[in-house]
């Protein structure tokens, strides 16, 4: 299986490559080759840091590109920000849009007393009928690091409780997104990352 | 629900993880990556790698370190000791650590917080401030002072005042050893952890002290720490951090289990 990892220099694309390595995944990384998209089998969009680092992909070409592979059907998969990206934006950076795969947009934790950023490892309530999530129980943890986050929806695919409920996964078709960091959520994550190589158009 | 969390810490010099007991009788504890990825099989929520090399090979020696611990590791992993620069961090995230944390160069210069959170994000850098007790103070606590040099140079800055500017700089985290309760296994230094949780809207990594399972659940209940760091108590009676944890969930703490 040979995964397209986009790098738009905002996150740790070194433990991505290495955890879908692990599960022995062949990778290829862009920053702007637009033909490793159009040949690519899987997409895989990481990212840590700030929404406006998103800008990158419009750019560089890469969001056309990535909406014509989703629409030929291309297993898809954001993580952290790179879930954020597949909503219409985020208040994170208000000019700047996101994909709109996912009609919402994502907006800062509600004030509390509560530490923001979100940092550590949180629960699962998974929806039923998930695949990207399948064999993942509920409650199981996963490691979470974010200040901003996605709505709960008939798309949410799992929520989160810190402050309040939020999208902790996101999925559609081919397209799922993950707002925790799968690479770095030891047995759990590398699961739900297996699933999402192992993926196949419903029949 | 969240969950507090284990950092499991390894010192490491010369490639090599190293336990000093009261600074003195430095021994060999055992290859990092073999020592990273046992903790992490044992249950601990992220692993602590802080370099206690000064030298420039010993950099280089620091960097395949890096690389070696990360490279099967699926956990959260931080690294500390001589980052100096924005560069600096960027050589260890490039080998693949996922946080760096910054201490006495973001004293000599708080700019480098900023540019390392503007380059990869407040997520991923960690202040971490050694501060001891002032009696002579107003507020021996709140103002206890900062010190650098692992602990040998006083700074003459104070603890809350200097974990706030590190919040507004863009830290992500901050790293708080209490000098008056590093080594002693005695218990964290609940009163100064407490003292800087309240004072920012970060995580607080609770370190210095650690002896028994009580004090861990003192430090998450009446220190309001969001972490504690766990270094030498897997020597001393605790076997590892799952069992810490089974301890600690008894106690009604909130942790990763199973792990």
């Amino acid at each position: 299986m040979r995964v397209t990892v986009i790098d738009y220099k905002a996150g740790n694309l070194t433990s991505v490559l290495k955890a879908l390595r692990h599960l022995g995944a062949e990778t290829v990384v862009t920053d702007g080759d637009l033909a490793l998209l159009e040949a690519a089998e899987r997409i895989v969009l990481p990212g840590v840091g700030h929404f406006a680092a998103t800008g990158r992909l419009d750019a560089t070409g890469l969001t056309p590109a990535i909406r014509a592979a989703i629409t030929r059907g291309v297993p898809f998969l954001g993580i952290c920000v790179g879930m954020q990206w597949l909503y219409a934006g985020s208040s994170e950076a208000p000019n700047q849009k996101g994909l709109t795969h996912f009609a919402e947009s994502c907006t800062h934790f509600s004030e509390s007393n509560e530490k923001v950023p979100h940092v550590g490892w949180n629960s699962l309530e998974i929806r039923p009928n998930s695949r990207l999530l399948a064999g993942v129980e509920a409650g199981e943890y996963v490691y979470f690091t974010h200040s901003y986050k996605a709505p709960v929806t008939a798309d949410t695919a799992a929520t989160t409780f810190y402050i309040e409920p939020f999208a902790a996964a996101v999925e559609r078709g081919n397209v799922m997104g993950v707002q925790f960091h799968p690479e770095k959520s030891g047995a759990t994550g590398l699961k739900i990352l297996g699933n999402f190589l192992s993926w196949k158009e419903a029949e | 629900m969240i969950t507090k969390r284990i950092i499991a810490c390894l010192d490491v010099q010369d490639g090599r993880v190293v336990k000093g007991v009261q600074f003195v009788d430095i021994i060999d504890a055992g290859d990092p990556a073999t020592q990273a990825a046992r903790h992490a099989r044992e249950g601990a929520d992220e692993i602590v790698l802080l370099d206690i090399t000064a030298t420039h090979e010993g950099r280089q020696t620091l960097l395949d370190t890096v690389r070696r611990t990360a490279r099967e590791l699926f956990v959260p992993f931080c690294v500390g000791g001589g980052i100096r620069s924005a560069d600096d961090a960027a050589q260890v995230f490039e080998a693949g650590a996922d946080k760096v944390s910054v201490n006495s160069a973001a004293l000599a210069d708080p700019m480098l917080i900023d540019a390392i959170g503007r380059s990869f994000g407040a997520q991923a850098v960690v202040v971490a401030i050694d501060a001891r007790r002032d009696p002579e103070a107003a507020d021996p606590v709140r103002d206890a002072q900062v010190f650098v040099q692992g602990g040998r140079l006083p700074t003459g800055r104070r603890v809350v005042e200097w974990a706030r500017e590190a919040e507004d700089r863009g830290a992500g985290e901050i790293l708080l050893t209490s000098m008056n309760s590093d080594g002693m296994r005695t218990g964290f230094d609940c009163e100064l952890t407490a003292a800087v949780s309240e004072s920012v809207g970060i995580p607080v990594i609770a370190s210095g002290g650690a002896g028994t399972v009580e004090h861990f659940v003192d430090v998450f209940g009446r220190g309001k720490a969001d972490a504690a760091l766990a270094a030498s108590i897997f020597h001393f009676g605790i076997s590892s951090a799952r069992s810490l944890k089974e301890e600690l969930a008894k106690a009604g703490v909130s942790v990763r289990l199973p792990c």
